[in-house]
């Protein structure tokens, strides 16, 4: 079998029997019970609060875990800006690299604290080394407060009727040192050993085999990109990300980062087994994301390897696929596999340029953004998945004539208005944004020539591409945009910060609603969840959803440019 | 908020020490025990160090080409083409680049360039080549170089990456590491 195709199944199998001794780990971590990392990280965490001066037993009721949520994100955010905005003088800046403009400062602080790590910068030119390790320390910890928002969900969904649902600092806390971290020293020290940078030496200069000279940038590079791959960050070292040969050296390294993007995310289903003791509701969230997943990433692979049908009118060999932005060590069947990946969960990570792939790709890439919870990221894709588990539950009881139930409790016109609302914010932001974007264009095309690099379909898929990555939260990009300008820096910032914190808000209230209401066992009445049908049921919601709000958007962009080319 | 206040900021200052400081300073320390301890991978030829790992622009007719760089190989500022597949601009380069190759590699048919020598790289610099792209350029460097197309294959045959444990991926030449070995057997 073709050894390319054959390392994609590699990757998979390897994640998915990884991620179930994790999920199963993760879901003590959450349950408070001992694991065998205990005796090192007991007393670390216990330092970390003694020096915060938190009480981690103190429950709270969800609107507590929300403010908690909240206002350490602002002194994140506050921290950041005032660190891009001065980097220049600060030290640990051996490239002599300038501070970052205001709009500039603002559309990264909110990117890299809302998970997203959308860059409108190029890390090697715009970043000293302290502007690197302090958008590393929100690759941990905005990874971190997405895990503990899912853990607090999991456990307001357990069978019992309580206000008190843990203390939001413990979960976060946890989710750093005992998740994040240890995962993060084995990979760091996997790409270490395979010659990815990590000093803080300055440029490296060096002579070329024809003489000329070439100054090559290094940095803290190791430690930075492996945070990025497991936190659904996404946010490079570099500018182009892990196509960089010194983020992502060879094959052994792009395994271990393409493994990184989907680890956690689909341990947290696991995770959820264990917490909440349902294992048939778990496979089948499981065996939902996974349909999804196969849809997108299939055809995906075989278009990438297929080529560019208007290459091969040129009459030239396209043994490999196509290769326009690609690196040969990785291939076009990882890279595809890679682009579905980065996009389906909330990462955004690349290790080829999305801008240059062929339209089913590409289209691939936009729904797995538009859907984003086929897997999702760190905690937050649950919770996006949860919503549609509500609607769908909502739907499905009036179908039959009974109450909507879920887990032994009633779903009533709150939780589901909250729910719609949710569900339509996505699409709501991704069209009325790229709406405004042609529109100004259109009207206007020699100002803005500057925006697009691409003409006619795949122009307006850039526009399109840039909004679903900063509503999903995801933060790759069609990055032929010239996206650092005060519109973009200003109106992406914007969409990012709604579209992370109205999604965490909306779950964690419906599920602490729903916590505090009775719980009522399961009879004979009661809608069964986990089953293949109540499976189906969901994956219809999510596809008339998305189908509905985004088919017009992707006919005039990647259809229209499909249909072009073939 | 001002009961969350305090402790955000203190808890925010652990983390800062913990995930920027002594995270990154472990690293460091196993960097230390890592090949050229943590400096990129280099490689020494006639008294010059070359970096493995990054690719160089390679273009004279007496060397094994490297790929099209969207940056020229600037190490400093990577970066992709991020031209979609049907713009005719970038359609357009690349049948500059095909006509380019073919009137530095005369003789050579057409069908056998394959794609990855005239297209660019996502981070315009891939170190890397398919042994189709070395094997094209044979023809032109065995004229240049009064060499047999036999030593130049066996040469292009050591220098062939297989696949991770044959199994995995794909397979690959660096195109630094073939040419030093060409200037090796042929100082030209």
């Amino acid at each position: 079998m073709n050894t390319e195709i054959l390392g994609v199944i590699f990757m998979y199998a390897l994640v998915v029997a990884l991620a179930i001794p994790l999920g199963r780990y993760i879901g003590k971590v959450f349950s408070y019970q001992n694991t065998w990392l205990d005796k090192i990280f007991n007393p670390i965490d216990k330092l970390f609060f003694k020096l915060s001066g938190i009480n981690p037993e103190k429950e709270m009721n969800w609107k507590q875990h929300l403010v908690a949520l909240l206002t350490i994100n602002l002194v994140w955010f506050l921290v950041s800006m005032f660190t891009l905005m001065n980097m220049s003088w600060l030290p640990l800046n051996p490239d002599g690299n300038p501070s970052m403009s205001a709009d500039l400062a603002f559309n990264t602080s909110v990117s890299f604290v809302t998970n997203t790590n959308l860059q409108h910068y190029s890390g090697e030119t715009s970043l000293s080394y302290l502007g690197q390790l302090i958008l590393m320390l929100w690759q941990f910890i905005s990874a971190g407060t997405g895990i503990a928002i899912g853990a607090v969900v999991f456990v307001a969904m357990k069978e019992r009727t309580t206000e008190k649902l843990g203390n939001f600092y413990s979960f976060f806390v946890r989710s750093c040192t005992r998740i994040l971290f240890p995962l993060a020293m084995i990979g760091a020290t996997i790409l270490v050993l395979n010659g990815s940078p990590m000093t803080f030496k300055g440029k490296a200069t060096t002579t070329t085999l024809e003489g000329a000279t070439q100054q090559i940038s290094r940095g803290p590079v190791a430690a930075f990109v492996i945070i990025k791959q497991l936190g659904t960050n996404g946010g490079g070292f570099y500018g182009p990300n892990s196509t960089n040969p010194m983020e992502n050296p060879n094959y052994l390294t792009n395994i271990v980062e393409t493994a990184s993007i989907f680890l956690i995310p689909i341990a947290m289903i696991f995770a959820f087994r264990f917490v909440i003791r349902r294992k048939k509701l778990a496979w089948t969230i499981f065996g939902v994301m996974t349909t999804g997943f196969l849809l997108l990433v299939i055809p995906s692979i075989f278009s990438e390897m297929n080529g560019n049908p208007a290459i091969a009118h040129m009459g030239i060999q396209q043994n490999m696929g196509s290769m326009e932005g690609k690196e040969v060590r990785f291939g076009p069947a990882a890279s595809a596999y890679w682009a579905v990946n980065t996009t389906c969960t909330s990462n955004g990570s690349v290790n080829a340029m999305h801008d240059s792939m062929m339209p089913i790709t590409g289209m691939a890439a936009l729904l797995g953004m538009m859907v984003n919870s086929f897997y999702g990221g760190v905690g937050v894709g649950f919770l996006n998945f949860y919503i549609f588990i509500i609607i769908a539950v909502f739907i499905s009881g009036l179908m039959v004539g009974r109450t909507p139930e879920f887990l032994g409790k009633k779903i009533e016109a709150k939780e589901v208005k909250i729910a719609m609302i949710i569900a339509l914010l996505h699409p709501f932001f991704i069209l009325v944004g790229t709406a405004l974007a042609s529109y100004l264009y259109v009207g206007n095309p020699a100002e803005y020539a500057g925006w697009l690099n691409n003409p006619g379909y795949h122009g307006f898929s850039e526009m399109l591409y840039e909004f679903s990555s900063a509503s999903a939260n995801n933060g790759s990009g069609f990055e032929g945009l010239g996206d650092n300008t005060m519109f973009w820096n200003v109106s992406t910032g914007l969409v990012m910060l709604l579209a992370r914190y109205l999604p965490i808000i909306g779950p964690v209230a419906i599920a602490g609603i729903l916590a505090a209401k009775k719980y009522i066992p399961e009879g004979a009445g009661t809608l069964k969840t986990d089953t293949g049908t109540f499976g189906l049921m969901i994956f219809a919601v999510m596809f008339i959803v998305v189908a509905l709000s985004f088919f017009p958007a992707l006919a005039l962009g990647q259809l229209a440019e499909y249909f072009t080319l073939y | 908020m001002k009961k969350n206040i305090v402790p955000a900021i203190r808890l925010t200052l652990v983390s800062m020490v913990f995930f920027m400081g002594i995270y990154t300073l472990v690293i460091l320390g196993i960097a230390q025990l890592a090949p050229n301890k943590g400096n990129g991978l280099t490689i020494t030829q006639d008294g010059k160090t070359y970096y493995i790992n990054v690719g160089q622009s390679i273009n004279q007719d007496k060397y094994f080409w490297s790929r099209p760089s969207a940056v020229d190989y600037n190490a400093a500022g990577s970066g992709g083409s991020n031209k979609g597949p049907s713009n005719p601009e970038y359609l357009a380069e690349v049948q500059a680049r095909i006509d380019t190759f073919l009137v530095h590699n005369p003789g050579i048919n057409k069908a056998d360039i394959p794609a990855d020598l005239v297209t660019a790289s996502g981070s315009g610099l891939d170190p890397h080549i398919s042994v189709q792209a070395a094997k094209v350029q044979v023809k032109r460097i065995a004229e240049i170089r009064v060499l047999s197309e036999d030593t130049l294959l066996q040469l292009i045959q050591e220098n062939t990456e297989k696949p991770l444990l044959s199994l995995f991926g794909t397979e690959r030449i660096n195109v630094l590491k073939l040419n030093l070995d060409l200037d090796k057997i042929s100082n030209n």
